[in-house]
């Protein structure tokens, strides 16, 4: 279910015990920016692949309204505030609004404590329905 | 300022480098003043959409990210140790399948702290371009 570029990057998938999925990211050197740090452009992988995990959830619990419903990122911004460290990183996405064209989603990255997160996303996508 | 290190972006970029730009397979195209060009070859373990074929958005922000950095550095002149504040990446087009993207990150405007950057990509032609960037870098002991 997840693209090559989600293994490429190692994800899996960790079910969060309010039913939202957690992608999870482990430390390596392909995720590696400056010495001994992840490199931002894989944290916001991360959380892209997490979003759009989240948007495919939502539309399948729309039901017969989601089915088939094909998605493409209109734009992300992405703020960065900590520097991630060697140990694995976990992302979780809000479907904050589905709508009929357009659904808006909040994601951010953390990798001890979600209350301490070590990046944040906003994210727009296109929804196009048969 | 902590020590600076005058900046080449050949020499920066020269040869094959490692880490998650280098397991993208980013490689350095050229540079000029206040700008630096990179490219992202097209290849089947970055794609994000299986049915499509299309490239994910991830590695085309983190080709963006690193262009933009560098176009901090050119600017300056020196290498000084800062980290991406923000970056927002409009999404124009999807990247042709096949292609390789070809992203440009230009420095615009560097204070004592914070350095304003912007960039495009495109994958052949830059009056079509698949990609805008706007974001922000920070150098916590200052660019100057």
């Amino acid at each position: 279910m997840l693209p090559p570029y989600a293994a490429m990057l190692d994800l899996s998938v960790e079910e969060g015990g309010d039913g939202a999925p957690i992608l999870v990211m482990p430390f390596a050197d392909a995720v590696i920016g400056r010495p001994g740090f992840l490199h931002g452009g894989a944290i916001s992988g991360l959380m892209e692949v997490a979003a759009i995990v989240a948007l495919h959830r939502a539309l399948e619990a729309e039901g017969a309204k989601g089915h088939g419903a094909r998605i493409k990122p209109i734009n992300v911004t992405v703020d960065f505030m900590r520097g991630g460290r060697d140990k694995p990183t976990r992302a979780k996405s809000i479907v904050t609004r589905l709508g009929t064209r357009v659904a808006n989603v909040e994601t951010i990255a953390w990798q001890d404590d979600p209350a301490r997160p070590i990046a944040a996303a906003r994210m727009n996508y296109l929804i196009a329905r048969d | 300022m902590a020590a600076a290190f005058p900046f080449d972006p050949v020499r920066f970029f020269g040869g094959r480098f490692g880490g998650h730009g280098g397991r993208l397979g980013i490689a350095f195209r050229e540079a000029g003043p206040d700008w630096v060009e990179l490219e992202l070859p097209y290849r089947e373990d970055l794609i994000g959409d299986a049915a499509s074929g299309v490239l994910a958005s991830g590695p085309i922000l983190t080709m963006m990210d690193m262009a933009t950095s560098a176009g901090v550095w050119t600017r300056l002149g020196v290498f000084v140790a800062h980290a991406t504040l923000d970056l927002r990446v409009d999404y124009l087009r999807p990247a042709t399948p096949g292609k390789t993207v070809i992203g440009r990150g230009e420095c615009y405007r560097i204070t004592r702290a914070i350095a304003f950057v912007r960039g495009q990509a495109h994958d052949g032609d830059p009056d079509d371009p698949l990609a805008h960037v706007a974001g922000t870098f920070m150098a916590p002991e200052g660019y100057r």
